[in-house]
């Protein structure tokens, strides 16, 4: 077990977000949250990667709660990476330059330290000749396949992904789910927020549908998206496919 | 290149010169009647005398250009500082840590009473003040005490435009800074200040301008820079001209620079559209 969601309780204020989650996730698993817009998605990511604190339960990482009030969280965030919807590239810095940031600040490494290996990383996934570019001189999904190789960067344990091909045109999808896919094959743990049903479908070990802040229904891809228990999974099912 | 215009291009061509026309029309117009109606006022050669006196301003040009070399030294040591000091303020408005509140509050305070002065004022109750303790020299130095009067004003608008520009950068960023592992402080170092100091050299130019020009009001507590240069240069030729060339000067440097301000701002709120 990498990852272990233990009762996460989270409001804004009135507004309970999450309301009891609990989920397992194992090592090299991918794992799908489904569900309408403001289910909760979003939030049950961000407080997986302690950019927000829950309010009580429990988020255990290889045995240890991260979720402890006053833990240091820049030691976890380092072996949990997370990409967003909207790139949230650094726009003044070149591709290279947003990738290297983090390790040079974090692992004390230099830039010629970090050359080879984040040469050797836009390489693989087809941004060989981006390096040099501003994100504003990069297509979206080459900014977002960017924003993928700066979580990378950092070898992450377990990789966050809130709906990152929701803000792309159609024809780019494709490209950004190629990247999920191959990160799949090698065995990468990852948690998707997604909209991308078919992705779901064809990759995830687990799906699970968010339905105001609870975990309504889990399970394989073929049990969720063929065999719905819910009437409020046929329901969402029934409008997204 | 004979290129036909579209029909649109024909049109939109048309209305250019027409509005050309009109524009130069009228400028000129304007110009005429200034030019012929002001010589008509009853005081104007008194006035064209004690301003405007060709022989006075050629005297006196070359001793006020020297004396400006003084505002644009005062102005160069000021202006660091006050870059320095405005960053240093803006950064520790934004302080959470509950140890170092003090910080957050003296900021706070500190731009509040600075910015809530009339620059004048703070020059005269630091410029006098300050000496007046009998300091030896150079301590009693006013170059000293009235350069900290405009740095302290000065620097408090610096950190509120600064903080304007902090506010103004999307928390995404700082989300996916942070989440990448960063501190805090690195978020805002390398990810948050760079994007926000960028976005505000225009506010920030603007002030600057203002600096140049709030330099002659140290003229008041002693240095000869042009603007008491000029009031010498007044009494002992009885002639007002000497202003008007102080004047000339000022805008000289002030115009190009407000233009520049303005052409950053303008190419900003295309970049950003
Ligand atoms: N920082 C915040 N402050 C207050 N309310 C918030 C905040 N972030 C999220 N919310 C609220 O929490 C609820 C869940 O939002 P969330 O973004 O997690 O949904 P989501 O499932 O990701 O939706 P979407 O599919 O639209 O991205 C919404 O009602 C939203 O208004
Ligand atoms: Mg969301």
């Amino acid at each position: 077990m990498v990852l272990r969601l233990e009762n996460i309780q989270k409001s804004f204020g009135s507004n309970v977000v999450l309301d009891g989650i609990d989920l397992e996730i194992g090592k090299g698993q991918m794992v799908c949250l489904i569900g309408a817009s403001g289910s909760g998605k979003s939030t049950l990511l961000r407080c997986m990667n302690l950019l927000e604190p829950i309010d009580d339960g429990a988020i255990w990482l290889d045995g240890q709660d991260i979720s402890e009030p006053g833990l240091d969280p820049q030691p976890v965030r380092r072996r949990i990476g997370m990409v967003f919807q909207s790139f949230n590239l650094f726009p003044h810095m070149t591709a290279a330059e947003n990738v290297m940031l983090a390790p040079r600040r974090t692992k004390g490494l230099s830039r010629d330290a970090l050359n080879a290996p984040v040469s050797a990383l836009f390489e693989r996934f087809g941004l060989a000749d981006r390096m040099d570019h501003y994100p504003d001189q990069l297509s979206g999904g080459q900014q977002q396949r960017v924003a993928i190789v700066r979580a990378l960067a950092m070898e992450p344990e377990v990789m966050l992904f809130d709906e990152i091909t929701s803000a792309l045109d159609p024809e780019l999808v494709g490209e950004v789910l190629d990247v999920l896919r191959a990160l799949r094959m090698q065995g990468m743990t990852m948690v998707l927020a997604t909209h991308e049903m078919g992705f779901a479908r064809e990759l995830a070990d687990l799906v699970c549908f968010l339905d105001n802040g609870r975990i309504l229904e889990a399970g394989t891809p073929s049990q969720i998206f063929e065999t719905p228990e819910q009437d409020r999974t046929k329901s969402f099912l029934s409008r997204v496919l | 290149m004979t290129q036909t215009l579209t029909r649109r291009q024909a049109f939109e061509a048309r209305q250019r010169r027409r509005a050309t026309t009109l524009a130069v029309g009228s400028t000129v117009a304007v110009l005429v009647a200034l030019v012929v109606l002001i010589p008509l006022a009853p005081g104007w050669e008194a006035v064209k005398r004690s301003f405007f006196n060709a022989e006075v301003f050629a005297k006196t040009f070359p001793g006020l250009l020297n004396a400006f070399v003084l505002d644009v030294a005062i102005f160069a040591w000021c202006a660091p500082l006050i870059a320095l000091l405005g960053l240093a303020v803006a950064l520790m408005r934004d302080i959470r840590n509950p140890a170092l509140y003090p910080l957050r509050l003296l900021a706070i305070l500190y731009t509040d009473v600075f910015r809530g002065l009339p620059v004048i004022l703070v020059i005269y109750l630091i410029g006098f003040g300050i000496p007046g303790l009998g300091l030896p020299r150079p301590w009693n130095s006013p170059y000293i005490w009235g350069s900290l009067a405009l740095i302290l004003v000065y620097a408090a608008y610096v950190a509120e435009v600064i903080r304007s520009g902090i506010e103004s950068v999307h928390q995404s960023q700082r989300s996916a800074a942070l989440s990448l592992g960063l501190s805090p402080s690195d978020a805002m170092r390398f990810v948050v200040l760079p994007q926000a100091i960028r976005r505000v050299v225009p506010a920030n130019m603007n002030l600057f301008i203002a600096l140049q020009k709030d330099v002659a009001l140290l003229s008041f507590i002693g240095p000869v820079e042009i603007f008491r240069q000029a009031g010498v240069y007044k009494s002992l030729m009885a002639n007002f001209t000497p202003y008007v060339g102080a004047a000339i000067i000022f805008l000289c440097l002030t115009i190009p620079a407000t233009r520049y301000a303005d052409y950053l701002m303008n190419r900003q709120r295309k970049a950003r559209s």
